[in-house]
């Protein structure tokens, strides 16, 4: 579904990527783990057209993405969460999952300017699913809240919800559980395994080993801009060169094996 | 009645330019709305009076093609001066559309033939009715009230809050943009018609950076969170020079203090129906919300 090959991306002289191949399967949970500063981020800018690649390519569905402005990938079937959240602040919760329907709602000038049926007909509809989208991830208790009063955490849910908006066919998720205490990660952890099951592809970068084990049918490390393993997780869990590069030496392998 | 008609006969021209000043208030609240503070709405109110004063009065077109020559001439100018501008962001954008309109003020200055240049056009037809002002009012906010309730106004605030967020939504960021500047060029072209044709005369010293701070003052003053915004602002304004007569040579000053004041204690504009809604809620649960604190 998702086929990068070759990929290579220096800002000015450092050299953030370097060959980064692998392919994400189309129904998979797909995780990319590595330490921090391994380009784990980069690999999301590029995929979705934020940044262009130094040399390589990124095709999804047997498409390239290169030169595709980043609203044109999400249209063919891309979303994704930020590390650093993104909720639109001033927004209600509502309008930030309607935001993510853009691309969905299709109705004429002159439907918009005289409340045709058609407009609002839609307009509706997208706010009864954005409704549904807010309760899959338990937030539409506050549907007409504004973004910017909710938790740490349940932006990152929003972040979700509104992802999905976009009825993507392949979700990336940057780091959806960083900054949350055990019982909302297991919490959101059961939300994606249900998004999964839904049908949907999902790519997710994640540093919590336990939750990556879990989740993920394969995953790919990422250390110093390059690839250096790729497998199951019970590989990947006894990949030597992992355990070094990623988990850290003896002392700190330990919690590897206890993951 | 009579007394009604003693108050038009002195006020009429002052109401006028209070509606007047609305629309080049809401003309700038679109790309505000967006999150660009591009400064070039003088200049397009400029082409919009020029181009309909000439349709006027030299090639004899009736108001209804004047005020459209009025609209479509600084929107096809918006359109092709956005594509390489609206790229820029904050105080890079400000400059250029300032520049920009510097550029059509000298020009006009120079088409001496056409524009009478520093002496500017005498005798434009007194066309503008007050229903004309008001219609147009009265049209524009309908639309503007249709935009925000729309798959377009939610792309304008999702922009303003956040491009890249946005783009990622699926919304084509450059073409909201483009679009926005181009309505509100539009808007400012349609105030500009109106006000040559009540005025008698327009000069090119009339379109300038000062108009343009005005604009942005009655702008910034009303608010962009809501459709009355504009207008408060634009009333406040435009009556305000009325009361403090003794003060006329000020007036740049106390815009200028104005914009300040608003920007450093009211952000949001006086007029902010987020705001007054928090105060309701707030005097309703009768304590200090709080919430905004905790991040
Ligand atoms: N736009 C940019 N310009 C210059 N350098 C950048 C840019 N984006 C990322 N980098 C650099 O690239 C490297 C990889 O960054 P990236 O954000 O991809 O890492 P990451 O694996 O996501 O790390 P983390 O686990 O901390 O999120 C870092 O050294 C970062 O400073
Ligand atoms: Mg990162």
């Amino acid at each position: 579904m998702l086929e990068l090959t070759q990929v290579s991306k220096h800002f000015g002289g450092v050299e953030v990527l370097q060959n980064v191949s692998f392919t994400v399967q189309a129904g998979q949970v797909f995780g990319l783990i590595g330490p921090n500063g391994a380009g784990k981020t980069t690999v999301f800018n590029l995929i979705t057209g934020l940044i262009a690649p130094s040399s390589g390519t990124i095709s999804f569905n047997g498409q390239p993405l290169t030169g595709v402005a980043p609203h044109q990938i999400t249209r063919r079937g891309i979303a994704r969460t930020f590390q650093n959240i993104r909720v639109f602040k001033e927004m209600s919760l509502l309008d930030n999952v309607i935001v993510g329907m853009h691309a969905h709602l299709d109705y004429s000038a002159a439907g918009l300017l005289l409340s045709l049926p058609g407009f609002r007909q839609q307009e509706r509809q997208a706010r009864v699913r954005a409704h549904e989208l807010l309760s899959m991830v338990g937030l539409d208790k506050n549907a007409y809240d504004l973004a910017d009063a909710m938790s740490y955490g349940d932006q990152r849910k929003l972040e979700l919800a509104r992802a999905l908006a976009t009825e993507p066919k392949l979700l990336l998720l940057d780091e959806p559980v960083a900054g949350m205490n055990t019982g909302e990660k297991s919490e959101l952890m059961r939300v994606i395994v249900r998004i999964a099951e839904r049908g949907y592809t999902i790519f997710v970068i994640e540093h919590d080993m336990r939750f990556v084990m879990g989740l993920c049918q394969r995953i790919a490390v990422l250390n110093f801009g390059r690839i250096i393993a790729e497998g199951k997780p019970e590989e990947i869990k006894r990949n030597p060169d992992v355990i070094e590069a990623y988990l850290g030496r003896d002392d700190e392998s330990e919690t590897v094996s206890a993951a | 009645m009579e007394g009604f008609d003693n108050f038009w006969a002195v006020y009429s021209n002052l109401v006028l330019s209070i509606g007047i000043n609305a629309l080049l208030a809401i003309s700038i609240w679109f790309t505000l709305s967006c999150g660009l503070l591009a400064m070039a709405n003088a200049a397009f109110m400029g082409i919009g009076a020029y181009t309909a004063a000439l349709l006027t009065m030299k090639a004899g077109a009736s108001f209804t093609v004047a005020l459209l020559g009025g609209i479509g001439a600084p929107l096809a100018v918006a359109l092709i001066i956005g594509m390489p501008t609206l790229r820029l962001s904050g105080v890079y954008l400000a400059m250029a559309t300032l520049g920009f309109g510097e550029v059509v003020r000298i020009l006009i200055l120079n088409a001496e033939r056409w524009t009478g240049g520093a002496l500017g056009l005498n005798g434009i037809p007194q066309l503008t009715q007050w229903w004309h002002v008001l219609a147009s009012l009265v049209a524009v906010l309908l639309v503007l009230w249709r935009l925000r309730r729309s798959r377009v106004g939610r792309a304008f605030e999702a922009i303003k809050e956040d491009d890249v967020a946005a783009a990622l939504m699926g919304i084509g960021v450059m073409s909201h943009k483009l679009l926005a500047f181009a309505l509100g060029a539009g808007i400012a072209g349609l105030a500009g018609a109106l006000n040559a044709h009540l005025t008698f005369f327009i000069g090119p010293a009339e379109y300038g950076f000062e108009r343009g701070i005005d604009i942005l003052t009655m702008a910034v003053l009303g608010g962009t969170g809501g459709l009355a915004g504009p207008v408060v602002g634009a009333l406040v304004i435009t009556l305000l020079p009325e009361f403090l007569r003794s003060f006329r040579n000020y007036r740049l000053m106390i815009n200028g203090v104005i914009l300040v004041l608003i920007v450093l204690f009211l952000p949001k504009g006086i007029w902010d129906p987020s705001r007054v809604r928090q105060w309701l809620k707030r005097s309703r649960r009768g304590m200090p919300d709080n919430t905004a604190g905790v991040r």
